[in-house]
């Protein structure tokens, strides 16, 4: 048991992912076979291993490309806002946040 | 036709044996007759292939034909297109229509290829047998009662059922070799950064790489040569001079060393698997290469590595799926958040759930350093693996899966089972190397298995070569399913 009921209630909060009472049990015991699964990472000795996040860091220096600061998008506000569920006069429109 | 390589359609219609507008009707006929079972193909749009087949041909006419143009290639419905709708296989993105093509997507338009359809998928690719798609599975054209595999599966499927000629995917921890080998076609993965991800939907972003489906590795380095080149919106893509892939087709296997690596041969893959596999390896002994002894002993980690990092990466690419810009959008809501909590709720299916679960609890407080951290160390470990394995030999040859198609619903409820079936596919992606899957043979169901072969960073003309010269001497790629059972 790696996860409970309420742990996965924080995860999914963070996550902005509703998961009813009803299937919250049932999705906890999904992502305990998954951390299982995971859990055996620990048992490795990583002493003196640096960390991997480029996967072709071992082939040549990884470091982010720059470009001029000149605008090379095409205008699509258009058929961009078109897309939205819900706009007015070009803004996107969510609840209230500020009451 | 429908059983021609990419290469000799090529070279029908430069002959003018055939028009693009007759072979994509072609194909567009077979796909009509063959969708409703196979569920290969998410989106069609006939109108719009025929009209660009129909510039394809008048490119041809005014002489200014290439090797692609006119040809008809279907693409994983993860690349985005403009003016037809790019689903990515889920709920949330059901309606979209992006409004720009992606890099991949514009080098086949500049290539004066035809886009015949949208291929089915797992929901944003996070599968390994197509069961997860908003838009139901996709069936495997050898087995109707088995999966395709994933999460290319759609793509495999329809170039297996002659429903295209070749296909796009992407791979992230095997989709394109996976499909590829459990439906008895040829796919690449290549170097990670030599196909632009710019307009693929993300999934995990050190990982996702796009690649070629065909029948033949031929074919695939044709398709590669259009696909790959260096594209300045994706911020990985490398700046390196273009490579013809065809260019080592005709090598020879002289003194080629080959690499088996014993966790590949090992206890848990089907002896059918095994048997062919050998008999693979055993005739590019008879050709030329040496066979060398390998050991890649972290290849266990990798499963375990990767339903951390790229379930971690999948938490924060997903979050901009927020009923916002585009995309779903829940109906009833209270605020704001519970706006958020709902559109996510309702848009992503199960799996996808549960992976960006997983990534938020990796990456949360209190857990980053002994997962995420620990994952990226282990991650090292792997590639360093091959780093010493590819001082003693020029390829790694082994299964791509370490068994044949699987049942409907036979993984379904046990996710581990599901993942572990993915054990000799993650590795490469992991460490960024190229590995590609080529048809073997059959196992005693009649089921293709499939011989994966990987190569060092940018070794994909190499392992193309070797690849072709044993397609020269077999049929294996060139074996269709049964029309009766289609």
């Amino acid at each position: 048991m790696f996860l409970t009921p309420a742990q996965l209630h924080r995860i999914a909060l963070l996550a902005r992912i509703a998961v009813s009472p009803e299937e919250a049990r049932a999705v906890t015991d999904r992502l305990n076979q998954v951390l299982g699964l995971i859990d055996q990472l620990q048992a490795v000795d990583t002493r003196g291993i640096e960390p991997m996040s480029h996967p072709l860091d071992t082939q040549q220096a990884v470091q982010q490309r720059l470009r001029a600061d000149a605008v090379t998008e095409p205008d699509l506000r258009a058929e961009i806002q078109a897309l939205a569920p819900a706009v007015e006069q070009g803004l996107y429109l969510v609840p209230k946040v500020i009451e | 036709m429908l059983n021609s390589t990419v290469t000799e359609l090529s070279d029908a219609l430069a002959a003018r044996k055939i028009s693009s507008v007759e072979l994509t009707r072609l194909f567009l006929d077979r796909i009509k007759g063959l969708n409703g079972r196979l569920n290969a193909f998410i989106t069609v749009d006939e109108e719009r292939s025929l009209a660009q087949a129909r510039v394809a041909d008048e490119r041809r006419s005014g002489g200014r034909a290439g090797r692609l143009t006119g040809i008809p290639v279907a693409h994983k419905d993860i690349f985005c297109t403009r003016g037809i709708r790019t689903t990515c296989g889920s709920k949330m993105l059901a309606t979209f229509k992006s409004p720009y093509d992606a890099h991949v997507i514009e080098r086949f338009n500049a290539a004066g290829a035809v886009l015949l359809g949208k291929t089915n998928m797992d929901e944003f690719a996070m599968g390994s047998s197509n069961e997860t798609s908003h838009f139901g599975p996709v069936r495997n054209p050898w087995d109707l009662d088995r999966v395709p595999g994933g999460s290319s599966g759609g793509s495999a499927a329809a170039v297996a059922a002659r429903m295209a000629p070749a296909a796009t995917g992407t791979d992230t921890g095997g989709s394109i070799r996976q499909p590829a080998a459990l439906s008895g076609v040829s796919g690449l993965k290549p170097t990670y950064g030599v196909v632009s991800r710019y307009g693929m939907i993300a999934f995990a972003s050190s990982l996702d790489q796009g690649g070629p489906l065909a029948k033949s590795a031929a074919d695939l380095a044709l398709l590669m040569n259009a696909m790959a080149g260096f594209d300045a919106r994706d911020s990985t893509s490398l700046e390196r001079p273009a490579e013809d892939y065809t260019r080592s087709l005709n090598d020879s296997l002289q003194g080629l060393r080959i690499g088996l690596p014993k966790e590949y041969f090992a206890d848990g893959v089907d002896a059918d698997v095994l048997a062919r596999v050998s008999e693979a390896v055993r005739w590019f002994e008879g050709h030329g290469a040496k066979t060398v002894a390998i050991t890649l002993p972290n290849t266990g980690l990798a499963v375990p590595v990767y339903y951390v990092i790229a379930p971690a990466e999948a938490s924060s690419n997903l979050s901009r799926f927020d009923g916002v810009r585009y995309g779903h959008r829940a109906k009833e809501y209270t605020d704001l958040n519970d706006m958020y909590r709902r559109t996510r709720a309702e848009g992503f299916g199960a799996e996808v759930k549960r992976r960006i679960l997983i990534g938020t609890y990796v990456l949360s407080h209190g857990y980053y350093d002994a997962y995420y951290l620990q994952a990226q160390k282990v991650r090292r470990l792997i590639a360093k693996d091959f780093t010493e394995a590819f001082a003693r030999c020029d390829l790694i040859m082994g299964p791509t899966s370490p068994s044949t198609a699987f049942a409907l619903g036979a993984k379904t409820d046990d996710p581990v089972q599901m993942y572990l079936n993915d054990i000799f596919t993650i590795p490469a992606p992991l460490a960024g190397l190229p590995g590609l899957s080529i048809p073997c043979g059959f196992d005693a169901k009649g089921l293709p298995v499939g011989l994966q072969i990987m190569g060092n960073y940018f070794a994909e003309a190499k392992m193309l070569g070797a690849a072709h010269r044993y397609q020269q001497a077999t049929d294996w790629h060139l074996r269709a399913p049964k029309e009766a059972q289609l």
